[in-house]
């Protein structure tokens, strides 16, 4: 298969970057796009030019650090799949394809297709756990958990904090990541000492990120690779609201 | 030098708790005063920095990706064991124990395996109270499925993404001391030099990969949780940033390395397609629960598709030749297996390098839903990768590089030979023998971050209270900076013709054809001068584009792929010394048909091999592997 790329190449944060065109015409059907593009840097590197930067690393569709904005999609055109299990048969011989990074405020570029996404880290250190420390704790099993709402935590756990949610939100909103976190725990017994301390802060340090605010287009959930609900961020809401406006 | 493994006097079963009410302790005050490196943060890592800060320590954490939330334990499957008995069906410590010491073929450290056993108990509580989803039954309790190499069901799960939810439990832990200030974390660094000060580790130099910079970081204390070393295979089922560089410089500064030529090939990933591909994906050891495996058997049959192939017509080899463990034989008798058939020209699809594992039958008993409840993921993934529908056609598996058994050596402190250097998790040998049962990585980091560092480490820093934290101009943190500056001006130098990956494909062939599933004393021989001279080579002709001073993945590959081509010798060597076939390392000379046949007179030690200078041979230390609580075997899945 024969591709036109547009990739968008930017030296540092603080340059501007543009679009560059590529050509590649020696693409199997049955590479991915990230062995596409790995193809694409051998080539740039044996003419002796700075491959294109992108993050990457387990391959397998788990770890959330591959990115890109692909044809003006999070994670490329195909439902509940990150690129680097986005095989080129998804795309037609000949066609020309758009590379760019995730776009968002809280996510600046650091160069070419590679943003900075610590800001859910931080968002994160601030109320995404249980505070337990290592050995205060009981038998696993004096802990039943009803199996529904364990599988609804589990939905929401199987996040991989990719960040395609707030790429594809027209806001650049975090409100689905930080949903799924909260929603987690909530459901979970674990969780709900600390129920109310997480969401707030949690909502306060997603605004201080500059994250944008949710308008309920739903673009998060229909681009999250791993099809995340957006329940969680209505329950989100809930927990938010009522810990806002109830007394104890 | 003499190895002292540092094994706590005493009946086995009270060694750890002996040594843990004898272990010197840090008071409160003095904790604050000390400073941990902790590099890497999967789930050893992740673990140990969380617990050793919850102590009071002051810890810095450094990591190659983005966050600490992405190490590659992220994308371990299957599930975790724990001798928990939650199942009634006869588990114990002692049962556990047993399986990965005869799982590992007798080649692992009794104390060392008795403890992890011990401790796998206390792994499931600690993450059930993080809030991390395991699978549950309708009553509320914890579910449980059955692993390679184990006759009980012990092994806990969460989907097939049990490794992303230990290390989101991990990660969780430790963000929580970020935000108490107990952490300083480091991520796009990478470790590029141990530091050492009158014979201990006192810290760290490490990349800043978005600079370029090379920042010196001291530790009281320094531990190495930074995985195992796979992709010197290039094609893994490891994450394309994994790499040996951390263990490697400490290995170089004066830590053992042991039993490297220990790998383990996974018998269940998706097949090579083509030339290009840059990893290979593994499909959970779980579905062998309700997979089964075959080829067909006779040759001709093996480009028909396999729904036409009749019943009698197949070889479930594996429920065949060990009926006892049929498709649940562990990982290297599997993948052996599968090898032997494609061998035997009866391998399937395109290449003739694949087997069928096949869920038709359990389709038919359990009705879809139930297989799709129980390996959704696994199946979509799948059918993302190859574009067939494992619901109607059989999977198409074959053996890939997954783990590496061997490691830094460490003693029962999990100190390498450095003192005040720890290693943790895959990244040291110490528990898994010649080979690792399923379900057991996951058990191993958690156990060594969590639950046995935390006690070690204090024995250790309890004497070094007095010790200041050392000004990082000191003289020894400029000359360990200096060897990373002058290693990156001479790779940036070269501008050769060949790129990195030209290097790191062909290192990759050389020890998949001869270090690889079959090895022989021949073979070794030939790849050790190989692979000698792709170094040389490497060094002259290496073309590394950009400069230090930006993100420049480029240089970072080509800093990892130097390391590799020194390792893979010493792979070698190794597997040249064993003079046995054992676990994963299977010398075509020493078999019993087609079984590995060890020789317990001569081999039954850890061979540690001590760096002596970049193109001097590297001088063996041997461990000698008591056994006073197991009897040696043949080992035995029949």
């Amino acid at each position: 298969m024969k591709f036109n790329l547009k990739v968008w190449r930017q030296p540092n944060t603080n340059t501007p970057g543009k679009m560059v065109d590529y050509k590649i015409d020696n693409v199997n059907p049955d590479m991915s796009f990230l062995e596409m593009i790995d193809v694409l840097n051998e080539d740039i590197i044996r003419k002796g030019e700075a491959p294109v930067a992108f993050d990457h690393d387990c391959r397998e569709g788990i770890c959330g650090m591959c990115s890109m904005y692909i044809n003006g999609r999070a994670h490329g055109p195909l439902k509940g799949t990150t690129t680097c299990q986005l095989m080129m048969r998804n795309f037609t011989d000949g066609e020309t394809i758009h590379v760019e990074p995730f776009r968002a405020k809280a996510f600046p570029v650091l160069k070419d297709l590679i943003v900075d996404r610590t800001a859910f880290d931080r968002i994160q250190a601030v109320g995404g756990f249980v505070s337990v420390n290592t050995g205060q704790v009981q038998d696993a099993n004096n802990l039943p958990v009803e199996k529904e709402k364990a599988d609804l935590a589990m939905d929401a756990a199987s996040c991989i904090g990719c960040g395609a949610c707030v790429a594809a939100c027209k806001n650049a909103s975090a409100m689905l990541f930080v949903g799924a976190k909260v929603s987690q725990y909530a459901l979970l017994p674990q969780g709900q000492i600390e129920r109310k301390i997480r969401v707030q802060k949690m909502v306060a340090q997603m605004d201080e990120e500059g994250f944008g605010a949710c308008t309920n287009t739903g673009a998060c959930s229909a681009e999250c690779p791993k099809e995340i609900s957006i329940t969680n961020i209505a329950r989100m809401n809930r927990e938010y609201l009522s810990t806002s406006l109830l007394e104890d | 030098m003499i190895l002292d493994s540092k094994i706590p006097e005493g009946p086995l079963e009270k060694k750890w708790e002996t040594y843990k009410s004898k272990v010197k302790l840090v008071n409160p005050a003095n904790k604050r005063k000390l400073e941990v490196i902790v590099v890497g943060t999967g789930l050893a890592g992740g673990a140990a920095a969380a617990s050793l800060a919850e102590l009071g320590y002051k810890v810095k954490t450094f990591c190659y990706q983005d966050s600490a939330r992405r190490a590659h334990s992220i994308a371990a499957q299957g599930g975790i064991n724990a001798a928990k008995n939650y199942k009634n069906d006869g588990d114990s410590v002692y049962r556990l124990f047993y399986d990965t010491i005869k799982g590992g073929d007798f080649r692992a450290r009794e104390a060392n395996v008795y403890r992890l056993a011990e401790v796998s108990a206390s792994i499931i509580d600690q993450c059930v109270a993080q809030g991390v989803p395991f699978a549950r039954d309708y009553g509320g309790l914890l579910d449980n499925r059955s692993f390679g190499g184990a006759q009980v069901s012990r092994t806990f799960y969460a989907r097939g993404q049990t490794g992303q939810q230990l290390l989101l439990g991990a990660y969780s832990a430790m963000m929580r001391q970020v935000g108490l200030g107990n952490i300083e974390q480091f991520g796009r660094h990478e470790m590029v030099e141990v530091v050492k000060i009158d014979g201990k580790a006192r810290g760290i130099i490490a990349r800043n990969m978005v600079t370029g910079e090379l920042e010196k970081h001291f530790g009281h204390a320094v531990v190495l949780a930074t995985g195992g070393y796979g992709n010197v295979f290039f094609l893994s089922t490891n994450a394309m940033g994994c790499n040996v560089t951390a263990a490697w410089k400490a290995h170089k500064s004066g830590a053992f390395f042991g039993n490297p030529c220990y790998t383990q090939i996974h018998p269940t990933c998706i097949p090579v397609s083509g030339d290009y591909q840059s990893k290979l994906t593994l499909m959970s050891e779980s579905l062998r629960n309700d997979g089964r495996v075959w080829v067909p058997k006779k040759q001709e049959d093996c480009k028909k598709r396999p729904q036409d192939i009749a019943e009698d017509d197949r070889d479930y080899y594996l429920e065949r030749k060990y009926p006892s463990f049929g498709n649940l034989a562990p990982r290297d008798i599997a993948s052996r297996a599968a090898k032997e058939a494609c061998d035997d020209g009866r391998g399937v699809g395109e290449s003739g390098l694949a087997v069928y594992l096949d869920f038709a039958d359990s389709i038919r008993r359990l009705g879809k839903s139930v297989v799709e409840a129980r390996y959704g993921n696994l199946f979509d993934m799948y059918h993302h990768i190859t574009g067939e529908n494992p619901y109607e056609v059989p999977m198409r598996i074959y053996p890939a590089v997954h783990y590496t058994m061997g490691g830094l050596w460490v003693d029962y402190n999990l100190m390498t030979t450095v003192p005040g250097l720890y290693a943790a998790g895959e990244c040291n040998f110490s528990d898994h023998g010649a080979n690792r049962l399923g379900a057991s990585a996951l058990m191993q980091g958690l156990a060594d971050g969590y639950f046995v560092l935390p006690y070690t480490i204090g024995n250790y820093l309890a004497d070094e209270i007095f010790t200041k934290a050392i000004d990082t101009d000191h003289p020894e943190f400029e000359a360990a900076a200096n060897r990373a500056k002058e290693r990156i001006e001479k790779l940036l130098s070269i501008n050769g013709n060949q790129t990195v990956d030209d290097f790191h494909k062909k290192l990759g062939k050389i020890m998949w054809d001869y270090c690889g599933m079959a090895r022989t004393a021949e073979g070794l021989t030939k790849a050790r001068v190989m692979v000698q001279e792709l170094r040389a080579e490497f060094w002259k002709d290496v073309k590394v584009t950009g400069k230090n001073d930006e993100l420049n993945p480029d240089l970072e590959k080509a800093m990892r792929v130097a390391d590799f081509l020194e390792l893979g010798e010493l792979m070698i060597v190794d597997a040249l010394n064993r003079n046995e076939s054992c676990g994963g390392h299977f010398r075509t000379e020493y078999q019993d048909a087609g079984e590995a046949k060890r020789n317990d007179d001569l081999f039954s030690y850890v061979a540690a091999w001590e760096h002596k200078g970049e193109n001097t041979d590297p001088v063996m230390h041997r461990e000698d592997l008591k056994f006073e609580n197991i009897k040696l075997q043949v080992r035995s899945y029949k």
